[in-house]
C-alpha cells in the first residue's frame, strides 16, 4: 500500500506526462478514415504530430484550426467551421476526431454548442462522423485524453440498445492508450481462438502498425470502421484494459446493456490468466492448446528470468494505469519498487502499488527518488535517458513516447506471449550490465580477513 | 496581449533589412509578412515554437515555458543542438499551469515561484521564459514578473513574449531575437576583444555543425566570440557587441538582430552560409574582407585564399570517388531557404540532376541564383502538396529525395530513397567536411541494395500474374 504524495512544486522539471488532447488524438487514429483535428493555435498540433511521429515512426494525420490572435479575441467557431470544412474536402475522411485544447478551453466558448450548429448548417459535412472531446491540457494527461475521445465517440456514434440489435458472437475490446499494435494483435488472436469475434476501440492495430499502402491516403488507412462503432450493441461483452477505460466501458454498459469487466493490465502471469478465464467463460469453452503452450512458455520464461529480477531495485515513471501494471508485474518477478512517480492521481489503484509512496509530479522527483533509494533501474519513456545517463543505471524504455527505440509499435508486452518477451529484454539488460568479477569486487572480504588477522597478531604477541 | 508586445511585432514586420519587406510597398509592409493560416490546412509551428527553436540551443541557462503542459511537455529535448560543456538546456522546464492557476489568476504567482525553485537548484546565469497562449489570454504578464524576480533573484530573467497564436514559428525566431536585442545583448562588457572578433547569427550548431566549420575560421585565427544561439553560454552572447563583424547564416529567422547590433553597436554585418563547397569559400572571403576593413590585418585576406584553395581541393578530392555512382542520378530537393541553392550548385557540380527544388522560404535573390544555376524557374516549385509528391516519387520521378522530417514518410512509403536535411537529422554538413559528408550520405543512400529487395513481388503477386497469364491463354485457346 502506498501514501499518494503530492509534489508542492511551481515548477515542473522534464515533465513526466505527455498532453491530454494528444491523448485524444492518438485514440482517434485507431479508426478508419480518420483525421484528428486539435482546436487551437497551429503550435498545439505541430507539437503533438511531431511527438505522435517520433513514436510511431509513420506519417500522422492531424490537423489544427489554427487559432489567430484574432480568433483568441472573438472566439473559434469561425475557425473550427472552416477547417472542417477545409480537411473533409482535401482529405476527405470518414471520421473527424475534435480535441480541444487549453487555448480555447480558457476561454470557455460553448464549443459542443458551435459544432451542432456548423453541422446542422454545413450539409458537406453529412457523410462524416464528427467527434468532439473537451480535452484541455491543464487537466490530466495522455490517458485521461484517450478516455475522454473514446467516452465521446461511443456517446455520439454507438446505436443504442434496442430490439433490432441482436446478439452475436462479439467482445468488445476497449484497449487502453499503452496498448500497442503488438499489444492488440495478441488480444485479438486470444479472443479469436476462443471462437469470438473481437472488435476494438479504437484500433491502432490497423493504423499504426507501419505497413506500405500501395497508394496514397491522406487519411488513416485502417482502424475500426464507424460501422463497426456502430453495432458495438450487440457484443456479448465489453472488456476494457485499464482503469482509464472504466468511464468508456460504463458509458458503453449504459448506452447498449452489453455487461463489461475492466481488467487493470495484461501484463503478468496473473493478469494473462484473468483475461483468458473471462474469454473462457463468456465462449463457454475451455482454453485452445495453443494458448495453454503460451502459458507455459510464460512460466519457463519466469524462471529463467526470474535470477535477475530478484531484489533490484526499480524506479518507475508511467501514467497511472501503466504504473500500476508494471509495478506489479515487477514486484511478481521478485524485484522492489523502490521508486514510484506517476504522471498524475486519476486512479484508485495507485494506492495498492505495493511501495511506501507514488510521488505525483516529473522526471525530477523521479530521479530525485530513485538516486535517494539507490535504484538499480529506470523503467520509464525515452525522456528517461538524461535521467539514466546521470544516474548510470540502466533505462527500459516503456510508455510514451518512445521515440529512440524502433519497433516500439510492435512491441508486445500483453498476455503470455508480451509478458514472456518483457521478462527477456529486462534480463537481457541486467545481463548487458553484469560484469565479470575482480578481486577489488570482494575488498570487503579482504578487509575482515586482514582485520581477523591483525587482531590474531596482537593476540599473539600478548 | 499588452501594446508593447503589439508594437514589438509591428516592428519586427517593418523589418527594413528584409530584402522581401523592402519590396514591398508602404500599405503592404503595414500588413505585416505573417501569412494568413488556413484552418484545416496549416502545418508547422507557431511563434512559441520558433522562439524556442532560436533560443533552446543556449546550453547554461533555464529556458523556463509558462504554460499548461503540452507547450513543453510536447516538445522537449527533441532537436539535435550539441553542446560542448553544459546540458541544463536539454532539460525541460514548464510552470504546468493547472485549471485552478487558471481560475484563480494564480499564473503570475506561480511563474515567480517557478523562476524561484530553478535559481535555487541550477544557480543558472539567466532564466529565460516562454509566453504561451493560456497566460496570454489571462493576462499575465510576464515582463512584470521577469522584472521582479531579476531584482528579487538577482538572476537576470529574460521575458520572451511570443505566445503560439501571435503567428509563424518565423515570427517567434524574430520575437526571440527581438529579446536577445533588448535584454541579453551588451549587458555584459567582454573580457577579451580582438580585432578578428565575429559573431555567427542564426546558427544552432545542429549535429555539431558549427564544430565542423570553426576549425576553419581558428585556422585562420578568426575568434568567434559568440554563436547565437548554438553551443552559446549566456555570458558569450551578452558580451557579443563587441565584436567586429556579424555572419548572418540563416537569413530568415534573425535579421533583426544583425541590423539591430549594427545600428546599435556599429558591428556590420553579412549573410552568408556554410552550406556548399562555393559558399563556404564567398563566407570565408567575405569575412576576411570585410575584417580587414575593420582593422584586421592585411594578410588574413591571403590566408583566407590560401586555406580556400587547399580546403576546396582537398573536399573535390575526397567526392571524387562517388561521381562515378551519382552522376545522372536525380535528386527531388524539397527545403527552404538559403540551403537550397548552395546545395543545388553542389550536387550539380559531381553531376547529378535536380528534378525541383522549392523555393517556400527562399528569398528573392536566392531565386535568382537558382534559376541562374538551373537555367530558368521551370524547377521552382513552391510547395508540393504530399499526395502529388508521392505520385512523382511512385513515378520514379526521382532516384532520391532529400527533406525534412515532415516528409520522410510520403519517400520512404513510396518505396524511394531519402535523405533528412533539416534540423532533426543526425549528421552534420557545414563546411568542406559537411559537403563530403552529404555527397557520402547521398551515395550511401542510392547505392543501398535494399531498395532493389523492397521492389521485389511478393510470392502472391507472381502467382496472380502467372494465373492471370494461364487465363489468357486459355481464352485464347
Amino acid at each position: 500500500m502506498a501514501d499518494i504524495i503530492y509534489s508542492r512544486k511551481s515548477l515542473a522539471t522534464n515533465p513526466l506526462k505527455s498532453s491530454t488532447p494528444l491523448g485524444a488524438a492518438l485514440a482517434y487514429l485507431g479508426i478508419a478514415g480518420s483525421v484528428p483535428l486539435l482546436h487551437g493555435a497551429q503550435g498545439c498540433t505541430s507539437f503533438a504530430l511531431v511527438l505522435a511521429v517520433r513514436h510511431t515512426k509513420e506519417a500522422i494525420p492531424m490537423q489544427t484550426t489554427a487559432i489567430d490572435e484574432v480568433a483568441t479575441v472573438m472566439g473559434g467557431a469561425e475557425n473550427l467551421e472552416e477547417a472542417l470544412l477545409n480537411l473533409t474536402k482535401r482529405m476527405k475522411p470518414r471520421f473527424v476526431g475534435i480535441a480541444t485544447t487549453a487555448l480555447m478551453e480558457t476561454r470557455g466558448e460553448d464549443i459542443t454548442g458551435d459544432l451542432k450548429l456548423i453541422t446542422a448548417r454545413r450539409s458537406e459535412l453529412q457523410n462524416v462522423r464528427i467527434v468532439l472531446a473537451k480535452t484541455p491540457d491543464f487537466a490530466g494527461a495522455l490517458e485521461d485524453g484517450w478516455s475522454k475521445a473514446v467516452t465521446a465517440i461511443i456517446d455520439e456514434i454507438v446505436e443504442p440498445r434496442g430490439p433490432s440489435v441482436p446478439l452475436y458472437q462479439q467482445v468488445n475490446i476497449l484497449p487502453g492508450v499503452h496498448q500497442t499494435p503488438g499489444d492488440i494483435e495478441w488480444i485479438v488472436e486470444t479472443v479469436e481462438s476462443f471462437g469470438l469475434v473481437p472488435v476494438v476501440l479504437p484500433d491502432v492495430s490497423g493504423s499504426l502498425d507501419g505497413t506500405v499502402p500501395d497508394h496514397y491516403i491522406p487519411t488513416t488507412f485502417g482502424g475500426i470502421s464507424v460501422d463497426a462503432i456502430l453495432r458495438m450493441g450487440r457484443a456479448r461483452h465489453t472488456i476494457a484494459i485499464g482503469e482509464h477505460m472504466r468511464a468508456p466501458a460504463e458509458r458503453l454498459a449504459t448506452r447498449t446493456g452489453v455487461p463489461s469487466t475492466v481488467l487493470p493490465t495484461l501484463t503478468g502471469l496473473g493478469p494473462s490468466d484473468d483475461f483468458v478465464a473471462l474469454l473462457s467463460e463468456i465462449a463457454d469453452c475451455p482454453a485452445p492448446a495453443r494458448l495453454r503452450r503460451q502459458r507455459s512458455q510464460l512460466v519457463d520464461a519466469m524462471l529463467d528470468g526470474h535470477f535477475y529480477f530478484g531484489s533490484k531495485r526499480v524506479a518507475i515513471g508511467a501514467d497511472p494505469d501503466l504504473l500500476t501494471g508494471l509495478a506489479a508485474f515487477f514486484t511478481s518477478m521478485g524485484a522492489d519498487i523502490v521508486a514510484a512517480v506517476s504522471s498524475t492521481a486519476n486512479s484508485p489503484l495507485l494506492a495498492e502499488v505495493p511501495t511506501a509512496r507514488v510521488v505525483i509530479g516529473d522526471l525530477l522527483d523521479l530521479e530525485d527518488s530513485a538516486a535517494a533509494a539507490g535504484a538499480d533501474l529506470l523503467v520509464t519513456h525515452s525522456h528517461g535517458r538524461q535521467v539514466s545517463e546521470r544516474l548510470g543505471i540502466p533505462l527500459l524504455r516503456i510508455g510514451f513516447p518512445v521515440f529512440d527505440r524502433l519497433g516500439t509499435m510492435h512491441r508486445c508486452t500483453a498476455g503470455y506471449r508480451g509478458t514472456r518477451n518483457l521478462i527477456f529484454e529486462v534480463a537481457n539488460i541486467v545481463l548487458s550490465g553484469l560484469h565479470s568479477h575482480a578481486p577489488e569486487d570482494f575488498a570487503h572480504a579482504k578487509l575482515i580477513i586482514e582485520e581477523t588477522r591483525h587482531v590474531g597478531a596482537t593476540s599473539g604477541t600478548c | 496581449m499588452s501594446d508593447a508586445s503589439k508594437a514589438r511585432i509591428a516592428d519586427v514586420f517593418n523589418e527594413p533589412g528584409c530584402d522581401k519587406n523592402q519590396a514591398k510597398n508602404t500599405k503592404e509592409r503595414k500588413k505585416g509578412c505573417s501569412k494568413p493560416l488556413t484552418p484545416g490546412a496549416a502545418a508547422g509551428g507557431c511563434a512559441f515554437d520558433g522562439a524556442k527553436i532560436a533560443l533552446q540551443p543556449l546550453t547554461d541557462v533555464v529556458h523556463l515555458v509558462h504554460g499548461p503542459l503540452a507547450c513543453e511537455g510536447n516538445g522537449w529535448d527533441n532537436r539535435h543542438a550539441s553542446s560542448s560543456g553544459p546540458t541544463l538546456y536539454r532539460t525541460g522546464f514548464t510552470t504546468d499551469m493547472t485549471e485552478m492557476d487558471i481560475v484563480m489568476g494564480n499564473g503570475e504567482k506561480r511563474l515567480y515561484r517557478a523562476i524561484k525553485e530553478a535559481v535555487a537548484r541550477h544557480n543558472p546565469p539567466a532564466v529565460f521564459v516562454y509566453a504561451t497562449c493560456v497566460p496570454a489570454v489571462i493576462g499575465d504578464d510576464i515582463e512584470a514578473v521577469c522584472k521582479h524576480a531579476t531584482a528579487k533573484l538577482g538572476t537576470p530573467c529574460i521575458p520572451i513574449n511570443a505566445p503560439g497564436f501571435v503567428g509563424s514559428k518565423n515570427l517567434g525566431n524574430k520575437l526571440a531575437g527581438e529579446a536577445l536585442i533588448d535584454h541579453v545583448i551588451g549587458t555584459i562588457e567582454p573580457e577579451i576583444v580582438t580585432d578578428t572578433d565575429i559573431n555567427i547569427l542564426g546558427e544552432y550548431n545542429l549535429s555539431g555543425e558549427l564544430w565542423q566549420v570553426r576549425p576553419l575560421l581558428d585556422h585562420l585565427g578568426i575568434r568567434v566570440q559568440s554563436c547565437v544561439t548554438g553551443d552559446a553560454r549566456y555570458r558569450e552572447v551578452a558580451s557579443s557587441h563587441r565584436v567586429r563583424v556579424n555572419m548572418m547564416v540563416c537569413s530568415t529567422a534573425l535579421i533583426n538582430v544583425a541590423r539591430k547590433m549594427q545600428e546599435r553597436f556599429g558591428i556590420p554585418y553579412f549573410e552568408g552560409s556554410f552550406y556548399g563547397i562555393s559558399d563556404t569559400s564567398d563566407s570565408l572571403r567575405i569575412m576576411a574582407r570585410m575584417l580587414v576593413e575593420r582593422g584586421a590585418n592585411v594578410s588574413l585576406v591571403d590566408r583566407a585564399e590560401a586555406l580556400i584553395t587547399a580546403e576546396e581541393a582537398r573536399a573535390w578530392a575526397r567526392i571524387e570517388p562517388y561521381r562515378a555512382a551519382l552522376r545522372g542520378k536525380r535528386v527531388l530537393l524539397y527545403t527552404g531557404g538559403v540551403k537550397s541553392w548552395s546545395i543545388v550548385a553542389a550536387l550539380q557540380e559531381i553531376g547529378m540532376e535536380i528534378v525541383s527544388t522549392s523555393v517556400r522560404k527562399s528569398t528573392d535573390n536566392d531565386k535568382d541564383k537558382i534559376k541562374a544555376l538551373m537555367g530558368g524557374d521551370a524547377h521552382m516549385v513552391d510547395s508540393i502538396p504530399p499526395r502529388e509528391m508521392y505520385a512523382q516519387l511512385k513515378r520514379g520521378d526521382a532516384d532520391i529525395m532529400l527533406s525534412g522530417g515532415r516528409s520522410q514518410f510520403v519517400a520512404l512509403k513510396a518505396r524511394t530513397p531519402w535523405l533528412d536535411i533539416n534540423q532533426e537529422r543526425h549528421n552534420a554538413y557545414a563546411g568542406y567536411d559537411g559537403m563530403v559528408e552529404l555527397v557520402s550520405e547521398l551515395h550511401k543512400a542510392i547505392v543501398n541494395p535494399v531498395w532493389q529487395e523492397l521492389r521485389r513481388p511478393a510470392p502472391w503477386e507472381a502467382t496472380d500474374r502467372e494465373t492471370e497469364r494461364t487465363v489468357l491463354l486459355e481464352t485464347a485457346c
